[in-house]
């Protein structure tokens, strides 16, 4: 073993792992992943600056954006971030209990979330714009929709915590675990505050 | 790297369950201004700045509290400005070419 390797600081002695780094291999990797994200939707999100005004005969922005209702719905998904670091916290200090509750909040918060996005691309249908209509329609239906997917597949990670906690499947030697799941379920949240400043609020 | 620098950089001082709140709440004032800012006509000129700004302050606040960016290591850190810089870089020439280049002297039409 190489003299700079180390045990990981911080986890359990019985689950002690030795990195060269020092630092958790997951949670480097995770962070990689998350670094190519942001690549990922910025190629979305200048897709769609690029072709906000082709509109063709089709509604603008300004005829089927609903600031308020939005600004609900971001509100929601920014509270989420809030109970998944309380699931964090709650699985850190051995809470099993408090940890499902806000898992389960946080996942009610995402699936609130998402029932929000479903009526509003329903309203924006009814008012004529669908991803076929126009530059602008398609590029806002590719980018919130696979913010969307980013987010249902947040909610089934934080649904299979709670499962595994309530079966007795997730100790506080496994908050790592938990802490993957938080770091993607934040990124998402971190996507929509640029989502909602630019595609939203930018005039 | 020596093992006491390793644990430096590891070192975790989390915030307090009272503190994540006190950011939340930071989060949903300033999401409440920016949709202000936005009826606000005698700011008209100047709302994508304060637009921007906001953003960046919210972005900040998830990264380094709820993500714990501010107080891991700062290789983590690395990692994660490493794809915002490359994604700013890279979308940033793609959209000046597809948007002002094109108007520029001598441009291909």
């Amino acid at each position: 073993m190489h003299d700079a390797a180390i045990t990981e600081a911080g986890a359990h002695p019985d689950d002690a792992h030795v990195t060269y780094t020092g630092l958790d291999n997951v949670k480097m990797a995770m962070w990689a992943f998350l670094g190519s994200e942001c690549l990922f939707f910025g190629a979305l999100i200048s897709a769609h600056l690029l072709y906000r005004n082709r509109t063709g005969d089709g509604p603008t922005r300004h005829d089927v954006y609903d600031i308020p209702y939005t600004s609900v719905s971001s509100f929601v998904l920014l509270m989420s971030s809030l109970t998944m670091v309380l699931a964090l916290a709650a699985i850190q200090r051995g809470d099993q209990r408090r940890l499902r509750i806000w898992l389960m909040a946080t996942a009610l918060l995402g699936a609130s979330f998402i029932g929000g996005q479903f009526f509003e691309f329903t309203e924006f249908v009814h008012s004529g714009l669908t991803i076929q209509t126009s530059p602008f329609g398609s590029s806002f239906f590719v980018l919130t929709g696979f913010h969307g997917a980013h987010v249902t597949i947040g909610i089934l990670m934080l649904l299979s915590m709670y499962t595994l906690s309530r079966l007795g499947k997730l100790p506080s030697t496994d908050a790592s675990k938990v802490e993957m799941v938080g770091l993607y379920w934040h990124f998402v949240d971190i996507v929509w505050i640029v989502i909602f400043t630019v595609v939203y609020l930018f005039p | 790297m020596t093992t006491e620098t390793s644990l430096e950089e590891h070192a975790h001082d989390h915030p307090s369950e009272f503190q994540y709140v006190k950011v939340a709440i930071f989060l949903g004032i300033v999401t409440a201004l920016e949709v202000i800012v936005v009826y606000i006509s005698a700011l008209e000129n100047l709302v994508i700045p304060i637009l921007g700004v906001m953003m960046v302050v919210k972005f900040g606040a998830v990264a380094g509290y709820f993500m714990h960016l501010k107080f891991d290591s700062k290789i983590f850190r690395r990692f994660f400005v490493l794809g915002i810089v490359l994604a700013i870089a890279i979308f940033g020439i793609v959209l000046w070419t597809f948007t002002v280049a094109d108007r520029l002297p001598g441009a291909a039409s």
